[in-house]
């Protein structure tokens, strides 16, 4: 089995994941341990083979466009951390 | 008697007859509850003038008028608390009612409390819970099996009468053998995840944990269904789950694969689950063995494309529209990365990293798309195995509870444990687990788990043979030591 070495602080970047020096080094182990475990795959001929992304037999499913009842913005803000005036209230993202 | 501990059968024809009323049924619970949840840790949350006052509007004459259904808190009902086991969504209030609860209340059924579980369904142990770990009734020294672990040890140890879980690679039937229930995770399309906080959404399923294999037909009966909200649910009839298990198995013809006894399981539990095989050639059902050669790369490529798709929906937790959000940041994005950092727990972060990964530039085709081919093939070895036989018998999990902490910081050793359940949820089929005995020796008696798996929307069939091995051996009957 080759080695992986994850960069972690990398993927976490990607994931928008903050991670502290520790959790790269234990995370980084742990899921090199993992995805050599999962190398075993590649030794597999999948020639041919299709991929299923699910088990369901169906594929496309559509509904009638028509508008329907959905839940009102006050309710829809109820979970908010941040809100005000019907709106979500983030950090700035323009200058 | 004791209404907590009783069947839905037994209550429901109490109920009809006027013998009790539904609050006596939550009264009971209740009581358990505050006697034995400090202890087990199955709850995380519950509201019961809530459910009494529910409970006073019952319709009687349902097929679930007035049971009590206790519910995993990965399952949105509208106005209780949602919190996946989670920092991130402490707090967070469900909005509306998923389908299967708006199901279970036509059925007559009082959605009641929220259960313990791993954060985001992830994890083997419900060890990976933000409101600390449930406890197995059995040791409480031991882990009650996960992700679904509260459904579990609630149900076993009458702090429910029947529970929901979800299942994406074994978090019903695993934890279910942990404390000697039923668990039964359905056909992937049989019930609706409209609802269900998505893990990964082409394996997950609601599911039922129950006592007994009846009370698993009739929750499932009243949980299935087609559903517009649910692009995966299946259109496809119903069967009356209650009225086809009297049928025995005289006639049927199992598979046992050789690939799931394996070097390095534990001896009761190959012992218990051999014997029970036994016992139903003996009750006239005919054995053949069979092979499902794809099962040793079942694990890797489910620890490829459950957190690849979990990385994907675990993104909507971002600290904007619901949940925790981290105080201190600069920006927007040093704000999700550090409301995810102080959000999620170590299991959900190491899946993210997984995940994310696995689908980086460059990695897709070598992982993820791999893994579903992987899963065509596992997919054709049952429908090959189902040619010959119209069940198939294996162990649930490869040993009995494990001690809480044991393999915590060995995320291998812990995934290993999935060995036997994966498969299930990869191929889309149907499985469920029923006690078929306990360990012997010193220490404490634990309950081992046998898993029957079906043809796609068989459940039928499976839930018929469990019947008919529940009543014919012992075990459905043990409690435990509390």
């Amino acid at each position: 089995m080759g080695t992986v070495n994850i960069d972690v602080a990398y993927v976490a970047h990607l994931a928008r994941l903050k991670v502290t020096q520790e959790e790269v080094e234990a995370f980084g182990g742990q899921l090199d341990g993992v995805l050599r475990h999962i190398e075993a795959l590649t030794r597999l001929d999948l020639a041919g083979i299709e991929p299923t992304a699910h088990a369901a037999p169906i594929h496309n499913v559509f509904r009638a466009d028509q508008p329907r009842p959905s839940i009102p913005p006050s309710e829809a803000l109820s979970n908010a951390p941040l809100a005000a005036n019907d709106l979500f209230i983030t950090p700035k993202i323009v200058e | 008697m004791n209404l907590a501990l009783e069947p839905i059968s037994t209550l429901r024809a109490r109920l009809r007859g006027r013998e009790i009323c539904p609050r006596d049924i939550l009264a009971a619970i209740r009581e358990r509850v505050e006697e034995l949840n400090l202890a087990l840790n199955a709850y995380v949350h519950h509201d019961w003038d809530a459910a009494m006052a529910e409970a006073d509007r019952a319709d009687l004459s349902l097929p679930l008028g007035g049971i009590p259904v206790a519910i995993k808190d990965v399952i949105s009902v509208r106005g209780q608390p949602c919190t996946c086991g989670s920092r991130i969504l402490q707090g967070h209030v469900a909005l509306y009612d998923a389908t299967v609860i708006g199901n279970l209340r036509r059925s007559g059924a009082i959605p009641v409390g929220r259960l313990n579980m791993d954060e985001f369904a992830m994890g083997s142990s419900n060890e990976n819970s933000f409101y600390g770990p449930c406890r197995n009734p059995w040791d409480t020294s031991r882990a009650p099996g996960g992700s679904s672990g509260g459904s579990a040890a609630a149900v076993a140890a009458g702090l429910a009468v029947a529970a929901l879980g979800s299942d994406t690679g074994g978090s019903i039937r695993q934890p279910a053998a942990f404390c000697g229930c039923v668990g039964l995770k359905p056909t992937y399309g049989r019930v609706s995840r409209y609802g269900l906080v998505a893990f990964a959404s082409s394996l997950d399923q609601i599911g039922p944990l129950t006592r007994t294999v009846e009370d698993a037909a009739i929750v499932l009966g009243a949980i299935s269904g087609h559903d517009p909200a649910d692009c995966t649910s299946v259109d496809t009839g119903v069967p009356d789950f209650a009225a086809s298990l009297g049928g025995g198995v005289r006639g049927l013809r199992f598979g046992v694969p050789k690939e799931y006894f394996i070097p390095g399981m534990d001896p009761a539990v190959e012992r218990a689950v051999r014997a029970a095989i036994d016992h139903l050639a003996h009750e006239g059902a005919e054995i053949v063995e069979i092979s499902l050669p794809h099962t040793e790369h079942a694990i890797a490529s489910y620890y490829i494309i459950a957190p690849a798709e979990a990385s994907s929906n675990l993104a909507r937790f971002d600290g904007v529209r619901y949940g925790h959000r981290a105080k201190d940041a600069t920006d927007v994005i040093d704000c999700y990365a550090k409301t995810r950092q102080q959000g999620f727990g170590k299991e959900v972060k190491r899946r993210i990293l997984l995940g994310t990964y696995v689908l980086s530039s460059g990695y897709y085709d070598a992982y993820y798309l791999r893994a579903q081919k992987v899963r065509t093939l596992m997919r054709r070895d049952f429908e090959r195995a189902f040619e010959t036989c119209d069940a198939i018998l294996t162990p649930t999990a490869p040993s009995p509870a494990f001690k809480l902490g044991e393999k915590l910081d060995d995320p291998i050793s812990m995934y290993l444990g999935d060995v036997f359940t994966i498969a299930v949820n990869m191929a889309g089929i149907c499985g469920i687990s029923l006690p078929c005995g306990f360990t012997g020796g010193a220490g404490a008696r634990l309950p081992i788990g046998l898993q029957i798996i079906g043809k796609p929307f068989d459940e039928a069939t499976i839930l018929r043979v469990a019947h008919h091995y529940e009543q014919t051996t012992p075990w459905h009957r043990e409690r435990p030591p509390l």
